[in-house]
């Protein structure tokens, strides 16, 4: 009789056992994970860093390869990220806050459904229709506002540009982006929000002091969670663009990112042309890696501002 | 579980039939390579062949295995499309048992074939002919007359406009309009590509002053597209733009420009590239059973289309094992034999090999051995 305590005691003993082994395990198999595809990426680098530049595509070294493609890579996520934070912040701030309650929840449902059309799709969409629309826009824009660098003229006229291709990553982003700030903005506790509400303040003026306050490091790291997937696409990009060298102009034909470069590149590569799109990868890797830290101490930094304390 | 069974023997059921209907396909249409299907037939092949190499023959390889496994009971073949390079070095590293490749083994390749593929090291068998047609969007003009500098021009930019003087000169008849030209080029890694500038580099060396690549050269300023599909795509969405792609996969709203050759203008046709091909020359240096060609770009031969592309199977001249020195050869023999070009014609709409080109394949090919 005594016997049936001490064995459920034993029992829970085990499954404590067994499940904080678990745990232990999938957080070490993470990263092992990472430093695996970490070695895998240096070692199979390596050759082309160490290469003679002349061996290199184009000529000059594996640097002088990379360095235009690296700043594509940036200016495509900047673009995405300049277009797609303020619609993700307003979209979210509306299903949170302002839009009736049955309204809201079919809207978070369809931005979600955005995060499941596989990226190919959004790349087909990019390169067989929005490009040939938007291509007299930026003929509009090369002989309005071409004085500006980045709008300089002669448009593209097929429109497969890196605007085109900031453009399709922004949708693509979106749903990441608006998702986490949504979730953030109904964690803001009620009680900030009524005594802001009570102080006599508007509805904006008690989102700017209670909510956003509070929602900062959240929405920054939706922010860089965003970047990363505008950072690593792959298809739509390699649909979308029409690259080339570095450019300024975002209207013409020109630039090229990592991952479509690899992605283009990489099934007729041999030899020595492997290892560089590697080098490619490992470049990308290490850019996410700080894009990531970056992140974080942001978030750490602004931990003391957050309405949570 | 019932419903699965039946539904499994039903199937089997269909592809015995199928796989008897195409033997019997085969053995009708067999008459000019009666040989072939013969000692193919006798050898009895059975077991799976690996090959890894060029999606560009993604189509014709399809057709091939699909026609072979189902003249041979047992036997299939698996090809990967990763690409030339990849099945260059995996018929090298042996991990395949042939290779396509958009391109024939270099002199390099070759000596480290021998480590693998006996010591005569591996061939080059010519399987696939595809000319590659320069197509541009024009409203109203379906045929223009170009010459190889001109063209060469056209895709380094240096043409501005369709009614250039140096267009106008050699279409005098046309009504060229004042639009800007719009160039195309693959972004992706290419045979295609690596042909065309192969093509310009050799017949127009004035103009076109970059290397033959199969990437495009990265200082020329031009939009370009992924895949053949692509390029075809955005010219067709783009008035004024001009791209080269095969052939099969020029949609009929383009036009495809008439190529100077000598002192006359050659259409695109299977015709005049298997004639271009004819008029290559064997490769240097290499062995008496190997088929790489090499071709002539500036060649004057009446009726021959220079801008072609040529895919070769890269197989060993000796196996470890019989049974896939056998499985190998009647694959391959079915390949180049009048059956096998004519499933990739109607496939892939490639050119089929010219009959004196058939008969050197065909020697390659039986020069293929066991170890002893």
């Amino acid at each position: 009789m005594t016997n049936t305590p001490l064995t459920t005691q034993g029992a829970g003993r085990t499954g404590d056992k067994v499940f904080s082994g678990a745990a232990l395990a999938a957080g070490c198999l993470i990263l092992a994970v990472l430093f695996g595809v970490a070695l895998f990426l240096v070692v199979q680098a390596l050759p082309a860093l160490v290469a003679p530049p002349d061996k290199i595509q184009g000529g000059h070294g594996f640097f002088a390869y990379i360095g235009p493609i690296v700043v594509g890579t940036l200016i495509a996520a900047v673009i995405a990220l300049v277009i797609a934070t303020p619609i993700a912040i307003g979209v979210a701030l509306f299903i949170s806050h302002f839009a009736p309650r049955r309204l809201a929840s079919g809207l978070g449902y369809v931005v979600d459904l955005l995060a499941a059309i596989p990226s190919v799709v959004y790349g087909a969409w990019g390169a067989a229709f929005l490009a040939k629309e938007i291509a007299p826009a930026y003929e509009w824009m090369a002989s309005n506002l071409g004085w500006l660098p980045i709008f300089q003229g002669p448009a593209s006229a097929t429109g497969k540009t890196i605007l085109t291709a900031g453009i399709v990553l922004s949708v693509m982003v979106l749903p990441i982006i608006t998702s986490i700030s949504r979730e953030i903005f109904l964690q803001t506790p009620k009680l900030h929000e009524e005594a802001a509400l009570a102080l006599g303040a508007t509805r904006w003026e008690m989102i700017r002091m209670a909510v956003f306050p509070f929602a900062r490091p959240g929405v920054i790291s939706a922010v860089m969670l965003g970047l990363g997937r505008a950072l690593g696409e792959t298809m739509a990009v390699a649909l979308v663009l029409s690259s080339g060298a570095l450019t300024a102009s975002l209207i013409q034909s020109g630039n090229q990112t990592i991952a479509a470069e690899i992605a283009l590149n990489f099934p007729e590569a041999s030899g020595l042309k492997v290892n560089t799109l590697i080098a490619a990868g490992l470049v990308l890797f290490v850019i996410t890696l700080g894009v990531n830290m970056v992140a974080r101490w942001i978030i750490t930094k602004h931990k003391e501002f957050s309405g949570a304390n | 579980m019932k419903a699965t069974r039946y539904g499994r023997k039903a199937a089997l059921a269909v592809i015995a039939a199928g796989a008897l209907a195409l033997t019997a396909c085969g053995s009708d249409n067999a008459t000019g390579t009666n040989a072939n299907t013969q000692s193919a037939a006798a050898m009895k092949v059975t077991g799976t062949l690996t090959g890894i190499g060029a999606s560009s023959t993604g189509a014709a390889m399809d057709a091939w295995k699909a026609g072979f496994a189902a003249a041979n009971q047992g036997a299939t073949v698996q090809y990967s499309p990763d690409g030339s390079g990849a099945g260059r070095k995996a018929i090298i590293d042996g991990s395949a048992q042939f290779a396509g490749s958009d391109a024939y083994l270099k002199d390099d390749e070759l000596a480290s074939s021998k480590a693998k593929c006996g010591p005569e090291g591996a061939i080059n068998v010519p399987v696939y002919i595809s000319p590659i047609a320069v197509a541009f969007n024009l409203p109203d003009v379906k045929e223009l007359k170009l010459d190889a500098p001109t063209v060469a021009k056209i895709f380094r930019g240096e043409v501005a406009k369709w009614n250039d003087p140096a267009i106008a000169a050699l279409n005098p008849d046309a009504k060229l309009p004042d639009l800007k030209v719009t160039p195309v080029n693959r972004s992706d890694d290419s045979g295609t590509t690596s042909n065309f500038t192969d093509y310009l580099a050799s017949a127009a060396p004035e103009v076109w002053t970059d290397k033959a690549a199969g990437v495009w050269p990265a200082s020329l300023k031009g939009e370009n597209a992924k895949g053949t599909s692509g390029v075809v795509k955005t010219v067709t969405d783009t008035p004024g733009a001009v791209t080269y792609a095969d052939d099969s996969a020029v949609s009929g709203k383009l036009g495809t420009a008439q190529i100077k050759v000598g002192s006359e203008f050659v259409k695109i046709s299977a015709d005049a590239a298997a004639k271009a091909v004819e008029a290559g020359k064997p490769v240097d240096g290499r062995a008496a059973n190997d088929v790489a060609i090499k071709l002539d770009r500036k060649t004057t031969v009446s009726g021959a289309y220079p801008v072609v592309l040529v895919s070769y199977h890269v197989v060993c001249t000796t196996y470890d094992k019989k049974e896939t020195a056998d499985l190998v050869k009647a694959f391959e023999s079915y390949v180049v034999s009048d059956e096998g070009q004519k499933v990739a014609a109607d496939a892939a709409k490639s050119a089929p090999l010219s009959k004196s080109l058939q008969t050197k394949a065909k020697a390659a090919i039986d020069s293929i051995k066991a170890k002893a």
